[in-house]
């Protein structure tokens, strides 16, 4: 199933067939007649020829719609916003987080929270960071405004929890190095636009 | 072993051993068992077939492909709360399911289900009991499953007036205006086949068209053929003619109020006419069984496709209107009916 469908906004421009129904019969012998054509047409054993081909498709056609939820999940919308992911660097896996703070700084609900320190590098290290998914609106903006792609909104969408604040930790929602192979970028809230090499500028160098 | 073949039907008839009443009684259990087991056991295959038909998968989860789901359901059914509306009157609603599934089985005592077979000697106190096909095998079968059939429409009727609810009583309405309507179509579609044989009996209708695919009813009969499956649908409320439970307009009709094993009741007394159905049409117009050999496998895929029909029809045809299912009855298929009746006594003439 591909994402075509989803991506198709043009509601006003699809072809629609209007169905010609003819003319009432006025008089009784008209009626009859529309009766007797109706009912020796054959159109109840089309009806029955489309169930059965249908029937036909799903058992040996592999065109069954039903998909078996929890054990079976339709591809979401790679813009959908469900729950946060922390990716990694994909050649040294060390996390992508260089703690800037700017998510915590725009998160319009305040729902972010992060602590820094200096590391024996004297490089950054995010020592705290939780999300409280009870408040988060999944508005998207941490991600947007993140300058490395390192917080992007995930595919998870079962939000439901037992506990109203439901906080998730940095290591929760980072990427399990032993699945570094499988991360996905994001094409989402922030991410580099296809056309970005096209944008790219000359800088200004008379100022 | 001597293997004896039957020249004629006299002989046949002289070689079959006396029915006794331990081989009724044990033929009565058989019915009962077997077609209240099909009943429940054609829920499942209906909500598969349509399932396929609308491309999902029907019940799953329940055993294998969801074949256990009839059993979870008869749990679900059996320990219900019972709930007898305040206003209703208590006895008649009681009885009420009990009429429908008591006539649906009655009506099969005077038809052909399953093979004679005689116990075997070896098993102890039934030993050497004959049980005959046909429980009661009275020579005016049809008359008599017609009648019972139709005895069977006091169930609705008495279900949706004693129960004290508007959808109710619209629902009982519909029950006599459509089956009363329809069982003149049913009696006069099968009269003419009944003047070609002469019989009301099932095994007479039987032996008529043994002579193969060719002698069967149908080919001499196509019109009854017609009007009387266009009836049976009528007849067990299926699904161009349901309109005695139809959800979208009357919530559940003569239904309405009832819960637990009472509807269950309902739903076995048509599923059971539903088998009856199939049985009267295979036997009248389809050459019905033979006695030979694995004969009565045809019987059985025979009703088994007239039920996958019913089925079938379900989901392809959207239902009729009232005034239109009266349209149909009284200006359309009971002078179809009659023409064909005076056409056959003609040519039988002639």
């Amino acid at each position: 199933m591909g994402l075509e469908q989803f991506k198709n906004r043009n509601v006003g421009t699809q072809n629609y067939k209007m169905l010609d129904l003819g003319e009432s019969p006025k008089t009784g012998m008209a009626q009859f007649s529309q009766v007797v054509s109706r009912a020796l047409k054959g159109e109840l054993f089309v009806g029955l020829w489309v169930t059965i081909r249908e029937m036909g498709g799903t058992l040996f056609g592999n065109k069954l719609h039903t998909i078996k939820y929890p054990f079976e999940k339709l591809p979401i919308s790679p813009r959908y916003r469900a729950i946060h992911d922390m990716l990694r660097l994909l050649e040294s896996g060390h996390y992508r987080c260089i703690g800037c703070g700017l998510c915590e700084k725009i998160c319009i609900s305040n729902c972010i929270t992060m602590d820094t320190r200096y590391d024996e590098n004297q490089r950054k290290e995010v020592s705290e960071y939780t999300i409280n998914f009870g408040r988060c609106i999944f508005c998207g903006y941490c991600a947007e405004v993140c300058p490395e792609l390192a917080i992007v909104h995930g595919q998870r969408y079962e939000t439901a929890s037992e506990q109203r604040a439901s906080f998730s930790l940095f290591e929760d929602m980072l990427t399990p190095i032993d699945k570094l192979n499988l991360q996905q970028e994001y094409d989402g809230f922030g991410a580099v636009s296809p056309n970005a090499d096209d944008n790219i500028k000359q800088t200004p160098l008379a100022y | 072993m001597e293997i004896v073949t039957y020249t004629t039907v006299e002989t046949f008839v002289q070689h079959i051993p006396e029915v006794t009443a331990a081989g009724v009684i044990i033929k009565a259990i058989i019915i009962l068992a077997v077609i209240s087991a099909i009943a429940g056991f054609g829920t499942f295959i209906e909500r598969k077939v349509l399932a396929f038909m609308q491309r999902r998968l029907g019940p799953m989860h329940v055993g294998p492909y969801g074949l256990l789901q009839l059993v979870a359901d008869g749990i679900k059914l059996f320990t219900k709360e019972d709930i007898v509306p305040q206003n209703a009157n208590p006895f008649i609603f009681k009885i009420a399911p009990v009429i429908t599934a008591a006539t649906a089985f009655i009506a099969l005592a005077a038809v052909p289900v399953f093979p004679d077979f005689t116990i075997p000697d070896w098993i102890p106190l039934l030993g050497g009991v004959f049980v005959p096909s046909i429980a009661a095998d009275v020579n005016i079968g049809i008359l008599f499953v017609l009648g019972m059939m139709a005895a069977g429409l006091y169930g609705p009727l008495l279900a949706g007036m004693s129960q004290a609810n508007k959808w109710g009583i619209i629902g009982s309405a519909r029950t006599a205006v459509q089956f009363l309507s329809y069982e003149v179509v049913t009696g006069l579609s099968i009269l003419a086949p009944i003047m070609l044989v002469g019989s009301l009996s099932f095994v007479d209708f039987n032996e008529y068209q043994s002579g193969g695919v060719g002698s069967w009813l149908i080919w001499q009969q196509p019109v009854a053929f017609v009007l009387f499956l266009i009836a049976g649908f009528a007849e067990t409320n299926r699904t161009p003619f349901d309109l005695l439970e139809h959800e979208a307009e009357v919530v559940s009709g003569y239904a309405t109020e009832y819960s637990g094993m009472r509807w269950g009741m309902f739903f076995i007394g048509e599923y059971a006419n539903m088998i009856t159905v199939s049985i009267i049409a295979a036997v009248v117009f389809l050459g019905g069984y033979s006695v030979e050999g694995i004969g009565w496998l045809t019987i059985i895929l025979k009703v088994a496709f007239f039920f996958f029909l019913m089925l079938w029809v379900r989901a392809s045809w959207p239902h009729i209107r009232p005034d239109q299912l009266m349209w149909l009855c009284w200006k359309v298929l009971m002078p179809l009916a009659v023409v064909n009746i005076v056409i056959t006594g003609i040519v039988m003439m002639v």
